[in-house]
């Protein structure tokens, strides 16, 4: 059974204008133990999608229709109290931004304290010790779990809130954006950091970025969204070899790189579209080269290319580029 | 010839106080120490670093948002460091422009994309409305806002990202300038956007004959976007030379680092950890010695005892680092 298993999950934003279709019959599973990655634009619904698995959407986030299955509980079924306790124990999450997510007037280590006390039955001593193991494991000196946050680095903060992802031993974590806002050398450690973590705990880790090398370095499994639609899925490998919708192609095309040939770039026309009203049939269609009629008026299917490779295009470029 | 733009020792310093009452200041920040580079006519030029490597101070220096404490800054023969007002200053204003990093913030919200862009154009003594209004419809076809008309009378807020850098491109591009610092044009936009607006400042340096100074963290878009390349460690340039010369032959321990650190897309690919000991130190009155010495991973005696090392040329490019050329 899946550690995860999100089934057509949709969800809508109310707002003035209109509904904002943020998220649209995504589907995908994380097995235990195993690094996802998710990749996509700003506004493409990776994050809404990632606050719907801890159910921390905003008041006007409305969940249409789906089920998001943790350990076999739908969590979208689960009262408030009950899903009190999936959050940290079962998916904690290390915020975009975390720079800014820990309190600046409370000290590091009684942040994390505080959690471990309110979530696990153990006393302040023995969270202490928990947490002076954290900070070990994540490359802080345990020390600093006394200092205060302005104290840290960008780098050290971003360590301090991994550390209290794993506070209460979850079986998944959600890293969304965790490296964005860091220098090169500084997000290298992180993500070192996070893949030692997650093989010697064995934690299910679900990776956002809108970069696809560090999804790439991360993940042994990944899913393309766009505008609000996973568009592919598979094995990391596979989709990099071999990708079949051509937005991922235009994502890996669009990237200048430092090694191999110098290429010319090829940007995608147009923008994503306004999601108060996406596209009629494929929402990528107003930017894709191979869009025909069939594109313009009927949603693709959602279809295997190869074992476990799945894509939701009406014209996949099979096996194109080796 | 002479370079479009030489820039000698350029220095500053920023205050530190430590104390609210202090007396005199004693701390100073180094944020750009003894900087020397030349941009030639046509050339996009790159300034490569971390946060807080000075590269953008080095921008603000250049088109003189900033005074600098020491050095000097030549454009086309004209020493232009002390220039204060006048006519002179004018002049200069309108050879140099900036592009800035974030376009949500860099445009006016209550300006219209017209007024946006033909305001340089009104501070430069074209008072002609008709001939405002057609330098601005060029202009915007050159960044590809067509057709214009439907572009002019917009207010930021009804256009996207991309578009918005567009704009900010147009009106620095609109006074035909020689020399434009771009400071991380591309790093707040979507991935789809960027390759476009990168292809679009790299196709007015043809049309225009504008040279850059291109300021980025992005090693791979400094390797899309430079003919050469500097790379900074607080406030001190440690290599510099052909882009392609230092990515792939680069010297410096730091620049090594640097490189070593991008992730790879490439997912069967296995990237070895960087070799770079600690984390960056602020630039707060910095010992004499070699600035990366604290986290260098082959530092010898001699980097612990002599000044910081100087500029010199290794196979084709500069490197301040006493060790490089020596296996």
């Amino acid at each position: 059974m899946p550690l995860l298993d999100v089934r057509e999950l949709t969800l809508h934003y109310a707002t003035k204008m209109g509904d904002v279709h943020a998220v649209d019959g995504v589907t995908f599973a994380i097995e235990p133990g195993e690094a996802l990655g998710l990749v996509g634009e700003s506004g493409c619904g990776k994050t809404s999608l990632a606050l719907a698995l801890l159910r921390l959407l905003p008041d006007n986030a409305k969940v249409l229709g789906g089920q998001i299955l943790f350990e076999g509980v739908d969590l979208l079924r689960l009262p408030e109290n009950e899903m009190r306790r999936v959050r940290w124990r079962g998916i904690s999450m290390i915020f975009q931004a975390a720079m800014n997510s820990l309190n600046p007037v409370y000290r590091v280590g009684d942040q994390i304290i505080e959690a471990m006390q309110t979530h696990l039955n153990i006393s302040y001593a023995e969270a202490r010790r928990r947490v002076a193991h954290l900070f070990d494991l994540v490359g802080l000196a345990p020390e600093l779990m006394d200092r205060y946050p302005h104290e840290y680095s960008g780098g050290m903060k971003q360590r301090a809130v991994i550390a209290m992802a794993l506070a209460c031993d979850p079986k998944l974590v959600i890293a969304d954006e965790p490296t964005t806002a860091l220098d090169v050398i500084v997000q290298d450690r992180i993500l070192r950091r996070i893949e030692e973590v997650r093989r010697q705990l064995n934690m299910a880790l679900l990776y956002i970025s809108h970069d696809i090398a560090v999804i790439a370095e991360v993940s042994r499994r990944l899913g393309v969204m766009y505008a609000g639609n996973l568009v592919e899925f598979g094995d990391t490998v596979a989709i990099f070899q071999r990708p079949a919708h051509p937005y991922t192609l235009a994502l890996m095309s669009a990237f200048p790189s430092l090694k191999g040939e110098k290429r010319r770039l090829r940007g995608l026309p147009g923008e994503p579209p306004d999601l108060l009203r996406p596209p009629p049939g494929c929402r990528f269609h107003p930017r894709c080269a191979l869009a025909t009629e069939v594109c313009r008026t009927q949603a693709p299917p959602y279809a295997e290319v190869e074992p476990g490779h799945c894509v939701a295009c009406w014209h996949p470029q099979h096996r194109r580029c080796a | 010839m002479s370079p479009l733009v030489a820039v000698d020792s350029l220095t500053k310093l920023f205050p530190v106080k430590r104390r609210v009452f202090a007396l005199r200041v004693r701390h100073y920040v180094h944020a750009v120490d003894g900087v020397s580079f030349a941009v030639e006519e046509g050339e996009i030029f790159g300034l490569v670093g971390e946060s807080g490597c000075g590269k953008t101070t080095t921008g603000k220096l250049l088109v003189k948002l900033l005074e600098p404490t020491s050095g000097r800054i030549v454009l086309e023969g004209q020493d232009i460091t002390r220039l204060r007002r006048g006519p002179a200053l004018r002049a200069f204003r309108r050879k140099v422009q900036m592009i800035f990093q974030d376009p949500y913030e860099s445009l006016n919200p209550r300006f219209t994309v017209f007024d946006t862009i033909a305001e340089p154009l009104w501070i430069h003594g074209v008072r002609s409305l008709a001939e405002r209004e057609a330098r601005v419809a060029e202009i915007l076809a050159q960044v590809g806002l067509t057709p214009p008309e439907t572009f002019m009378f917009r207010y930021p807020h009804e256009l996207s990202g991309g578009q918005r850098q567009r704009v900010a491109i147009a009106r620095a591009m609109v006074v035909h300038p020689k020399f434009v610092v771009a400071d991380e044009p591309t790093s707040m936009l979507d991935v789809s956007i960027r390759a476009g607006i990168m292809d679009l400042l790299l196709g007015l340096r043809q049309e225009l004959g504008v040279s850059y100074l291109y300021i980025t963290h992005d090693l791979a878009v400094a390797r899309y976007m430079c003919d050469r390349l500097a790379v900074m460690y607080l406030g001190k340039i440690v290599e510099v030379g052909p882009t392609e010369e230092v990515l792939q032959n680069p010297l410096h321990p730091y620049t090594q680092a640097l490189i070593a650190a991008v992730p790879v897309p490439d997912p069967t690919y296995t990237r070895a950890p960087p070799e770079i000991k600690g984390d960056v130190v602020a630039a707060v009155n910095p010992p004499p010695q070699c600035r990366f010495l604290p986290r260098c991973p082959r530092a010898q005696d001699l980097c612990r005892t002599a000044p910081h090392p100087p500029l010199v040329e290794h196979r084709d490019h500069g490197v301040a680092c006493y060790l490089a050329g020596h296996g």
